[in-house]
Order: structure tokens, then C-alpha cells, then sequence
């Protein structure tokens, strides 16, 4: 029981992306991955503090009514667990704390960013950055290619160079809080993910391969530790070649999708840091 | 007191949505703007503090990295004029909703009843406009009158201390539940104006069924123990009317039809839909024998498959065309989540894989004055895009397969398709999963949203105009999330067994659902008072058949009762026990503990009389034009490229989710640049098995201009060949049908109704036809059969249009097959014959014509061909495969070359063609059932082989560079074109949508 890699997926009003993401952390090696409804969550029944790996994954939490993930996050900030004086919040911090993983991706990643997990300098949790609009003002369903940052210390990217998967957002585009803010980020190299050109060499701004005018390209990003991450595109999404959008006329895709490197990842990490 | 909570973004943060709404204002109204902002406003409308209401401004209402925000007071500044529109009272106001949530989280209390959030968007715009701009902007483009309204304010006289003025849209009724007694002993004149004034829709055939029932002595004794008089109540006559409607009961399709074909002979048709529809599919099934994979056909809310031994495929498209003439955003978002329930309520409930859509529209383009009411049909393609957008992406389903059809008669009424597919367990504890049944005792349980005056009479929409505080009954908008929250908890209940009957409240609200259901047990008692409601005020009749959305009934066994209610409210989601389902044989409602309907169930579904109709089919002398060749072919080519019906819809599909899920193995884009048109979708549901779903999907009403016979024909071709050319099995698939039809009863609104029913009789025999000779069983389907537009003179009606679905499976989609060219040096072949077959074809509407000559199918030769096909593919001998349709070989073989971003070089000559046929007729004659098909050198011999002795030419092959090269009949080349060119005249045209 204490040696296994014990994976959490958060589900309920309005994530889509559950199942999938589910697939992936089993395919990644986890050894229990459960889909868990945040009424369980609240409910005290069960707890974060029994997992090692957080999901938090795409969707529209609350139909971002009140622009993604706002809502959702404000719910995660203040819900209280019915039977005790605990919030929810408590436990998320107590689980960041003791090391553990978080990744959001798309919604998820709306969330945290919200939520002030990311970048979250020096462990405060004050937001200071967002993700808003996309420049066209549309939701955009394309594939991407991202280029990963060496220098990051960002756990799921570790040998990662560059890696293509979809975006499916209208909300992707990054933008901090300030100048001082967006320096830090790049100096201590959290924008782990960015928008690139096709054969990975360089980072654009340009439509569409950024399909959302994202703040210096930045399309996925993590803390300081490296331990909590998230990202617009699904890496969720290509854990199999036949994801690829071309697999029936590239026929060298090797069998595992790209986006399964995360996972492997975040269980290697695990594995090796925290059992 | 009402609070006022403006967010406005902070300086220098881009505001994409201004930016989009400027653009779209130009492109609708013709109005260039210098600028738009956009402000949120939510008006609270709740007892909280100054310091409660600063906290939900500074946390879930505003974000602090790029909007600031201020209450009570204004954040507009540096405008012209101010635009801010809000709801009507009663619509349904999903970001109102989440609001009021967010803040009873904040602060740790829950609203009461008559507490409410209220949001309203406040549009600034600079430019050289006055007042009657922002009125045209206003109506035309920001609000849709029937449910918003607006403010509008210059500059100048703009309140700089405060702001706009304070508005709280809360309903306000004092109309006290009161039921009426109806005296159906009057004239026939007089029962013909109690239906008419009363929106019910019923004939006099039908208002003379049901005085007779209320005069039988039997039943009013009956009643009487009820404490009912003779009379009917108003719930009991609006509980028959929503029952024996066109929508519920499909009077058209149940007729009986005198039918004379024209050349003398006629026959009566006791109903099309039992002799053709269920007539098709019991023939089919009988031919299929063991191989019989149909489950559950025509009478749940969408039929069933068998997918393999542990699941079940479940599938229906519905229409969702007079809503979303009125309001394209409400209506077509309130289409994709209202069919969500379909397949989600079959059998013991099912989980969404995936949704289509395909929508009839006049050309957004289109420049000529419009008749009243009618919203421009720009305006209708961007409102249904975008709730089609919200409603599949919001709810988590992915949309993989669609069309947009272009035909200006679509002005009169677009129509638009929705479609959703689910995959069920084969058994659910211990019984077949598309097995339900509700047992006498079990509860009615109402699980999901609250009843409002949504969707009232929303078959029948009144003209009235709507007045101020009175809530928009017409028009609902749907919610994707209170929806998603109910699936969520429904699909733990089911897996726990807490229920053992569940249905959708669509058409008819409780009276159809429950009425439904009770058919099981044979009759129910129900507590109407019990319903919760959005708002008080609602009359015992209206809540009866309200149709407000994200609701679903459920039979639950009252042992678990309690289990089914306390794991609702832990998720946040809403169920009330209505009352029970029983043995009675009676449709019995209460209101506060007295009968208000006390119906046999025997009468109210099957009491209704039997509509006679006529229908004479009359060969009109169509005829072939008489026009000479195009000297420019290219040219020709690359306008039929740049045609509404051919050209790249990219632009709406990217703005769908289609890979949500994980499922979508073959996506609605494919080919080198991730932007060639895919013939059809394929889905691996289950991430530990290779098995897959294909969905495709026929649509050709431009056919029925010559004869409905061969549109249907084509239609189900069509579908079929696209269905196949991914690799769709042949043997393992199932047909929708969905009927769009313009009215084919005849009156004096109708005069030339009999040849309107002749179509409709001639599109089903055709059904029929085709169906049993493809072998292919239809499950399910849906008729709409008003879609006509009349005011005054103008009279608009649709083509006849059916859109023929497909959905079938295959074992392994490793085997799936793209239309794009692969690699040059691959051979190029076609399959099938060419006639001189461009009747109603593309190329015929481009010059002005219609022809004579309208495809027919050859269903024989077609079938051996299609299953010659998917042995080609179990062999993997195919590079690409692609249908020829719109545009015939000419549009196919341009778009594999571009889409695979290599030329192809082909000659004319190679074409097998029937009888003599000029080069432009070869290349866009749209003869059914043929396929382009690229294959590698080494496979030749083996697919050859397997072709033998069916229609196949060697055409040419694909090429190094650039160019598509047509070599024409006379060894010219007639066709020199570069592929980037070509791809550029077919992307251009909607681009920008």
C-alpha cells in the first residue's frame, strides 16, 4: 500500500476531461488512479492527503461564467468540509507542502492560476498573473507545438525538448500581473512550456501556432519547486498515435502519444522522491 | 436593496470580445466603429453588506491581474454611446446563476427565494454614431428583443456620479393557481376558437374526439368521483394538446394518405411511418437474421446497437429548426442539450461520446430586403454556430462530424440539426441496459432545473409581442452546466441502482414524460404543486407542460427514496418526488390536493384521430440545359471550389471541441496542414479496445427540386459512401432518418399541399427502398414538417430535406482511412461509373440551371462496391479514399491533392463514363456511390484483383510539386492548376466567419 504511486483526478461542475485524464495517469504508470467527485472531496469521505499525484483537468468549471475557472476557484478557496472546520483549501495546501504533485491542465491550469498556485513566487499563493482571452476572441480547437525549457525546474518536463499536442481553449492567453513579475518567471525559467514553430526551433507569437497572443509565448508554466505545473494544451490528449491528427500518413509515430512523457514523469518522480 | 457590481478591464489589457463585436458589427450592420469596450455588470439583488458585496467584487466577479472594478457606481468612460443589455425577466441567465453561487460560498449562506443575481453586459462604443446607430446596433446585432433589453445612453447625457440606473428583472407575478372548467358543448366554430385562442393546435376532428369523450355518461361518472364536472379542465385539455401535437404524436407521418402517382396508378398509405419507416427496419432486421445487430428501435428516446459484448450504441438527432429562427443562440444551444438528454434518458441511461451537428442556412451573404421578422441569415449562422459552440464544448461532448448547407429558402427557416451519441452497458445489474421499466409504486421523481414559463406552447410560439415583467415563454436558453451536474449524479444513481425507469422532459414537459412512462404501469397520480418552480405564479396547466430545460423524470422504487434524494443534494443537484406511478389506467394530476385531470390513459394515447391527407405527384417538365462548355475549366473548377456548398467550413469546426474525450481517432480536419475535409468521424470509445464508432451523414436537397424519390436515394448514398470511404463496416451499420419538410397538408395557405405530400410519400418509399437494399435498418429519426415562413403575401418554404445519418462500428480504427493524397507515385483510380447525371448538382446551380437529370442510385452495384471496399481496407491497401459529392469529381480530386499537399495528374479519358459525356459533365456530374481512391504502387495487382469485374478506372497518379494536371477527352490539357491556389479559392470564402 505505501509503495504505491496514488493518483487523484478531481471531477464535478463542468470538468470534461476526467476520464481521459484518469487513462493517462494509468498508462503513466501510476498504480491507483481514481476519479474523485469534488462532493466527495467536501463531504470529508475522501481526502487529498491519501494521494500523491493531483489532476485538475479541462472543462468548464461552472461554465466559466464568470471568465474560466473563476468560479470553480472561488469554490476551492472557500468551501468548507461538511462535519468540520476545515476548508478544502487547508488540505490543498497541507498537500503542496508535503511535496506532492499538482498539474492542471487547460481548465486545471485556469484554475491554479486563479487559485495563485502558479506561479505562486516563494510559495505565496497571491495571484499574480492570469489567463484570459484569446487575442481572436474565439475558442480554438488546433494542435500546437511547444518547446520545453532544459533550465526549468519543472518535474513532468524533465528530457523533454519539444513535445505537440491540441489546445481546445478560448482562454489561453497568459498575462502577469507586471513587468517585475514576468522577469522572474522567465529568470528562474517557470514558463517551462512555450508556442513554437513546427520543427521546435524557436518560440513564436505568431497566429496560430500561438493560437492565443500568450505573454512571451508561455503556454505552460510551474512553481519554483517544480513541483505544480499546468498547461493549456492536453497532454491527455495524445497518449496514443492514433491522437495524432496525421498518424495515417505518418506512419513513424512511435505507439505511445507525446503527452504521456508528463505523466511517466510525474510517476518516476514519485516513485523516486516521495515513496 | 440591489447592488450594482461594474468590471471593466484595467488599462491596457486587450478586450478581445470588444475587439470581435466591433468586427462583427461592421460585418453585419455595414457600421464602422473606432472602438468597443465591454463592461460586465451583475446586479445583486440580495441582503448582504457593503463589506460581503466588496469581497465578491474582489474575488469571483473581478480578476485582479487585468480588471478593476467599482459598486454602485459607473467604471464607462471614454465612449460615445453606452449600450448595456440584460435579460427580460424569466430567461434563463446562466452567469446570474453561477453568481448567486459563488457568492452563497463567500459568505457562507444560501439566497432566499426571493434573492437573486441579475447580469447585464454593457457595450462602449466610440465612433461617429448617434442614438438611432446604437438602436440598430442594439436590435441588430448586441440583443435579440424577445429575451433582452436594452439601455442606451449618449455620452452627454451619461451619469457620471452613478452610472446607469438600477434594474432588477425579477419576475413579478400575482397571479393567483386557479383551474378552469372548459364547456366543450358548444358549436363547431366554437371549439375550433377554444383551440385556436388556446395555442393547443388541435383540428376539429380532434376537438369533436374529445367533447364526445367529455359527454360520454361512463366517464363523467367517472369524474365525478374526482369531485370533476362534465367539463374539461384547462390542464386536462392542454395535457391532450401537448399529447396529440404534431410534435409528439407525428399526425403527418400516422395519416392516412390517398396517393396517386401521377401516371394513373394510386394506392392509400395506412401511415408512412409504420409502412415505411418500421416497415424498412423489420425487413432489414428479419433479411439480417442472426446478424441482426439492432437492440432497441422507435420506441425509446433513441435507438440502440449492439457495440460488443459488454456495450451498447445509442444515437438520435433531433431539430431544433422555429426556436433558433427566433433566437439562432437560445434556440441552437438549447438543440445540442436537449438532444444530449435523448440518448442520455434511453433505456437505464447512456454516457454523451460525441455530438453532430448540420445546419441549412441562407448564404450569409445574402444582400436582398428581408420579409418582417425574419433575422438576417448572417445573424442566424453566428447565433447557431456560437450556442452550438457553448452548449457541445460546455458539456464536455465532443463534435465530430457536421455540415452547413447553403439554400437562400433556408431564409424562411434554418434548420438545425443536432445529434448525440452515447455508449450504454449492455447489462446494468443483471438486465439489458436498453431494457427500463417503471413498476406501480415506484415515485416520479422530477431530477435536474426548475420549471419556469420556459419553452410554453414553444411548438406553437404565439406572435404576441412581450411586454415588460412578463417572463419570454417562446425562447429558452439552455444550460449546459445545471445539465452536465444532473448526468454527473444520474450516472452514479444508475450504477447504484437507484432507479428502474428514466426519461427526458423535452416536448410537453411532465405531461410527456410522466404520461410516457406511466404507459408501463398504466397510469400515475402526480402533485403539481410539488414541482419546484423558478418563480411563483406559474399556473397549474403550465407547469404541467412547461419545457424548461435540464430536466429528466426517473421512476425510483420507494425503498430508495431516500438514497436517490440524499445523493442529489450532495451534488448539488435538485430531485422532488411528484408522486407515484400506479395501476390506475388514469392520468391523474393534483394541485394542492385536488384532481385537476383524472384522463384514461387509453384515450389520452390513442384517442386521437387519424389525419387524412392527399397527395398527387405530378412529373413536371423539367429539362437539361443547353449552354456551351466553359472555355476556362481551371477557372470553372476554382469557382466551384469557392461555392458555400463545396468551400472549407474550418472556421465554425475549429470553434467546435472535437477531441475532448480522447476518443476522436479521424477528425473532422485531416491531411497534411490539419485542414482537408474528412468524409467522415471515427471514435475509439473505450481506451482499452481498437473497436470504433464511425458516424457519417447524407444531406442533397437540392435533388428535391427535381424528385424527392432520388433525393432520398442520394441522401442515404451518400451517407453510406462516406460512412465507408473512413472504413466504416458495411454489415454493422444503422440509419437515422430526419425529415425537414415544408407544410404538406392542403389549405388555402397551402395550395399546393397534395404535391407537397406527393414528395413526402415519394421521399419514403425511397427510404424503404434503399434501406433494404443497402441492408441498413433505420432506429431512429424525427419529422419536422412546418417549415414554412408566411406573412402577408410572402410565403417561403424549405426544400424538402432529409438529413440521413449514419453510426456503425469497426473492430480495429488502426485500419481508418484519410482522403488526403499520401505520397507521389501513388496510383489514382476512381470507383464507379460517370453518367450525365447533373440535375440539380452544383455545377447546374453555379450557371442558373436545374436540369433533369438528377443522380439516381444504383443501390446493387453500389453495395458490392462498398464491401469490396472494406476489404481493400482490412488489407490496408489504401493510401486515401475520398466521396465524390457536391462538385463530383472535379471538387474530389483537387481536394485530395491539396489536402495532402501533393499534385496529382490525371486524364479524362481514363473516366468509365455511361453514354457520350463533355469534359465539364465528367468532371462535375454528381452520379451517387462513386470514391477516389489512391493507392501505393506495390498494392496494385492485389487491389485490382479484388475490383474485378466492377467499375474501376485508373485515372493517373500523384505527383512531386504542385499541380493538379486534368488531361482533357482530347489529350489537351485542360486543367493546370497550382494545389495552393486552388486551396486558397476554397478556404477564402468563409474564412473569416
Amino acid at each position: 500500500m505505501s509503495k504505491q504511486v496514488r493518483a487523484i483526478v478531481i471531477a464535478g461542475n463542468g470538468t470534461n476531461c476526467e476520464r481521459e485524464t484518469a487513462h493517462a495517469c494509468r498508462l503513466g504508470g501510476a498504480d491507483v488512479v481514481d476519479i474523485v467527485h469534488i462532493s466527495e472531496l467536501l463531504s470529508g469521505r475522501a481526502l487529498l492527503q491519501d494521494y500523491h499525484f493531483l489532476n485538475l483537468a479541462g472543462g468548464f468549471l461552472d461554465g466559466d461564467d464568470l471568465g474560466s475557472a473563476k468560479a470553480g476557484a472561488n469554490r476551492l478557496l472557500h468551501a468548507p468540509i461538511k462535519g468540520s472546520t476545515e476548508h478544502l483549501s487547508e488540505h490543498l495546501r497541507k498537500f503542496i507542502a508535503d511535496g506532492k504533485l499538482i498539474m492542471g491542465v487547460c481548465n486545471g491550469f485556469q484554475l491554479m492560476v486563479k487559485m495563485g498556485l502558479l506561479p505562486a513566487f516563494g510559495g505565496d499563493f497571491t495571484q499574480t498573473a492570469t489567463l484570459t482571452f484569446n487575442d481572436n476572441g474565439r475558442f480554438e480547437d488546433r494542435w500546437v507545438y511547444l518547446k520545453a525549457d532544459p533550465a526549468s525546474p519543472c518535474v513532468f518536463t524533465r528530457g523533454l525538448d519539444g513535445i505537440t499536442l491540441p489546445v481546445r481553449h478560448g482562454e489561453g492567453k497568459l498575462v502577469v500581473d507586471s513587468e517585475a513579475n514576468l522577469k522572474k518567471i522567465e529568470e528562474k525559467h517557470l514558463g517551462v512550456l512555450k508556442y513554437c514553430l513546427p520543427d521546435y526551433s524557436a518560440t513564436t507569437m505568431d497566429y496560430p501556432l500561438n493560437p492565443n497572443g500568450s505573454t512571451a509565448a508561455i503556454a505552460g508554466l510551474c512553481d519554483e519547486t517544480g513541483r505544480l505545473f499546468g498547461l493549456m494544451p492536453h497532454p491527455e490528449a495524445y497518449v496514443h498515435r492514433t491522437h495524432h491528427p496525421r498518424w495515417t500518413r505518418e506512419t513513424d509515430l512511435p505507439e505511445d502519444g507525446m503527452g504521456l512523457w508528463l505523466y511517466k514523469n510525474a510517476v518516476r518522480f514519485i516513485r523516486d522522491e516521495l515513496l | 436593496m440591489a447592488w450594482r457590481i461594474e468590471v471593466g478591464l484595467k488599462e491596457g489589457i486587450r478586450d478581445a470580445r470588444g475587439e470581435r463585436v466591433k468586427r462583427e458589427i461592421r460585418e453585419h450592420l455595414g457600421i464602422e466603429l473606432d472602438q468597443v469596450k465591454t463592461i460586465d455588470v451583475y446586479t445583486v439583488d440580495a441582503d448582504l453588506s457593503r463589506k460581503e458585496i466588496e469581497a465578491a467584487a474582489q474575488g469571483p466577479f473581478s480578476d485582479p491581474v487585468i480588471q478593476h472594478y467599482a459598486i454602485n457606481q459607473p467604471v464607462a468612460e471614454g465612449f460615445d454611446v453606452l449600450v448595456e443589455v440584460g435579460f427580460r425577466p424569466g430567461v434563463t441567465d446562466n452567469v446570474g446563476r453561477t453568481s448567486r453561487e459563488a457568492i452563497q460560498y463567500l459568505v457562507g449562506r444560501r439566497f432566499t427565494a426571493d434573492e437573486g443575481v441579475y447580469t447585464s453586459v454593457q457595450y462602449l462604443l466610440s465612433g461617429k454614431i448617434d442614438e438611432a446607430d446604437a438602436e440598430r446596433i442594439a436590435a441588430g446585432f448586441l440583443g435579440n428583443g424577445l429575451i433582452q433589453r436594452w439601455t442606451i445612453i449618449p455620452a452627454a447625457k451619461f451619469d457620471r456620479e452613478n452610472g446607469v440606473p438600477v434594474t432588477v428583472p425579477k419576475v413579478v407575478s400575482t397571479a393567483e393557481p386557479k383551474v378552469l372548467e372548459i364547456d366543450l358543448n358548444v358549436s363547431d366554430e366554437e371549439l375550433m376558437r377554444i383551440s385556436r385562442e388556446g395555442v393547443l393546435a388541435l383540428n376539429l376532428e380532434e376537438m369533436k374526439a374529445i367533447q364526445a369523450f367529455a359527454n360520454d355518461p361512463q366517464n363523467q361518472a367517472d369524474r365525478k368521483k374526482m369531485g370533476l364536472t362534465a367539463c374539461l379542465t384547462d390542464v386536462e385539455l392542454e395535457a391532450l394538446a401537448q399529447t396529440w401535437s404534431e410534435h409528439c404524436k407525428h399526425k403527418i407521418f400516422s395519416a392516412r394518405i390517398d396517393y396517386e402517382d401521377g401516371e394513373g396508378k394510386s394506392e392509400t398509405i395506412d401511415s408512412l411511418f409504420k409502412t415505411f419507416i418500421v416497415g424498412a427496419t423489420r425487413d432489414v432486421r428479419a433479411a439480417k437474421g442472426k446478424r441482426d445487430f439492432c437492440l432497441s428501435v422507435f420506441k425509446d428516446n433513441a435507438g440502440v446497437i449492439r457495440f460488443n459484448d459488454d456495450w451498447s450504441l445509442v444515437f438520435k438527432v433531433e431539430t431544433h429548426n422555429s426556436p433558433s429562427a427566433l433566437d439562432p443562440y437560445g434556440g441552437a444551444l438549447t438543440g445540442i442539450v436537449g438532444v444530449n438528454r435523448d440518448p442520455f434518458g434511453t433505456g437505464m441511461g447512456a454516457r454523451l461520446i460525441f455530438n453532430t451537428d448540420v445546419f441549412c442556412f441562407a448564404s450569409p451573404f445574402y444582400s436582398e430586403p428581408l420579409p418582417p421578422r425574419l433575422l438576417h441569415p448572417r445573424r442566424i449562422f453566428e447565433g447557431v454556430v456560437e450556442g452550438v459552440e457553448h452548449g457541445g464544448n460546455k458539456s464536455g461532448v465532443p463534435t465530430v462530424n457536421g455540415s452547413i448547407i447553403f439554400d437562400d429558402r433556408f431564409a424562411g427557416k434554418p434548420l438545425v440539426y443536432c445529434g448525440t451519441a452515447a455508449l450504454m452497458p449492455a447489462e446494468i445489474h443483471g438486465k439489458p441496459g436498453h431494457v427500463k421499466q417503471a413498476l406501480p409504486g415506484d415515485r416520479i421523481m422530477m431530477v435536474g432545473g426548475r420549471i419556469g414559463k420556459d419553452g410554453i406552447h414553444g411548438a406553437t410560439f404565439s406572435s404576441e409581442e412581450l411586454h415588460e415583467g412578463s417572463p419570454a415563454t417562446a425562447v429558452q436558453i439552455g444550460d449546459p452546466i445545471t445539465q452536465k451536474r444532473m448526468f454527473d449524479f444520474l450516472i452514479i444513481a444508475r450504477d447504484r441502482g437507484l432507479y428502474n425507469s428514466i426519461t427526458d422532459n423535452g416536448a410537453g414537459g411532465l405531461s410527456s414524460s410522466v404520461g410516457e412512462m406511466a404507459e408501463d404501469t398504466g397510469g400515475f397520480e402526480m402533485h403539481l404543486d410539488r414541482a419546484p418552480l423558478k418563480y411563483s405564479g406559474l399556473q397549474p396547466w403550465e407547469i404541467l407542460i412547461s419545457e424548461a430545460q435540464e430536466r429528466m423524470t426517473v421512476a425510483v422504487p420507494p425503498d430508495k427514496t431516500e438514497a436517490f434524494i440524499a445523493l442529489a443534494r450532495e451534488m448539488d443537484v435538485e430531485a422532488t418526488d411528484l408522486g407515484n406511478f400506479n395501476d390506475s389506467g388514469y392520468y391523474h394530476c393534483l394541485y394542492n390536493g385536488k384532481t385537476v385531470t383524472y384522463l384514461p390513459m387509453a384515450f389520452l394515447h390513442s384517442g386521437v384521430p387519424q389525419l387524412q391527407l392527399q397527395a398527387r405527384w405530378e412529373n413536371r417538365d423539367h429539362k437539361e440545359p443547353e449552354f456551351a462548355q466553359p472555355l476556362d475549366v481551371e477557372a470553372t473548377l476554382r469557382h466551384m471550389l469557392g461555392r458555400l456548398n463545396i468551400c472549407s467550413k474550418e472556421s465554425v469546426v475549429r470553434r467546435y471541441d472535437h477531441e475532448v474525450q480522447a476518443g476522436t481517432v479521424l477528425k473532422p480536419l485531416v491531411g497534411i496542414a490539419n485542414d482537408g475535409p474528412a468524409d467522415a468521424a471515427m471514435i475509439r470509445p473505450l481506451p482499452d479496445s481498437f473497436e470504433g464508432v464511425v458516424v457519417a451523414h447524407g444531406i442533397t436537397p437540392r435533388y428535391s427540386d427535381i424528385d424527392t424519390y432520388h433525393m432520398m436515394a442520394c441522401a442515404i448514398d451518400e451517407g453510406l459512401r462516406n460512412y465507408v470511404a473512413v472504413g466504416g463496416n458495411i454489415e454493422h451499420v444503422a440509419g437515422l432518418d430526419n425529415f425537414c419538410w415544408c407544410d404538406p397538408v392542403q389549405s388555402d395557405k397551402t395550395p399546393d399541399g397534395t404535391y407537397k405530400a406527393a414528395q413526402l410519400v415519394r421521399a419514403n418509399k425511397a427510404l424503404y427502398d434503399y434501406c433494404l437494399a443497402f441492408g441498413v435498418p433505420l432506429i431512429s429519426g424525427k419529422d419536422s414538417m412546418k417549415n414554412d415562413y408566411q406573412i402577408g403575401d410572402t410565403k417561403i418554404s424549405i426544400p424538402p430535406t432529409v438529413l440521413f445519418s449514419v453510426i456503425g462500428k469497426v473492430d480495429d480504427i488502426r485500419k481508418g482511412v484519410t482522403m488526403d493524397a499520401k505520397r507521389p507515385g501513388d496510383l489514382v483510380y476512381l470507383l464507379g461509373v460517370t453518367r450525365n447525371e447533373l440535375g440539380g448538382s452544383e455545377y447546374y446551380d453555379m450557371l442558373g440551371h436545374l436540369g433533369k437529370n438528377v443522380p439516381t442510385v444504383d443501390a446493387n452495384t453500389a453495395l458490392r462496391r462498398y464491401r469490396t471496399l472494406n476489404r481493400a481496407q482490412q488489407q490496408s491497401l489504401l493510401a486515401s479514399c475520398h466521396d465524390l459529392s457536391d462538385g463530383g469529381l472535379g471538387v474530389a480530386l483537387a481536394e485530395t491533392a491539396f489536402a495532402g499537399g501533393f499534385g496529382i495528374q490525371v486524364d479524362l479519358r481514363k473516366v468509365k463514363c455511361e453514354g457520350v459525356l463533355r469534359e465539364d459533365a465528367v468532371l462535375f456530374s454528381e452520379t451517387a456511390s462513386r470514391l477516389l481512391v489512391t493507392i501505393k504502387p506495390d498494392h496494385k495487382a492485389a487491389f485490382e484483383k479484388l475490383f474485378a469485374g466492377q467499375d474501376l478506372s485508373l485515372l493517373g497518379t500523384v505527383t512531386e510539386g504542385r499541380e493538379l494536371r486534368i488531361v482533357g477527352l482530347g489529350g489537351e490539357i485542360l486543367v493546370r492548376a497550382d494545389i495552393n491556389d486552388l486551396k486558397e479559392a476554397w478556404q477564402a470564402p468563409l474564412r473569416e466567419m
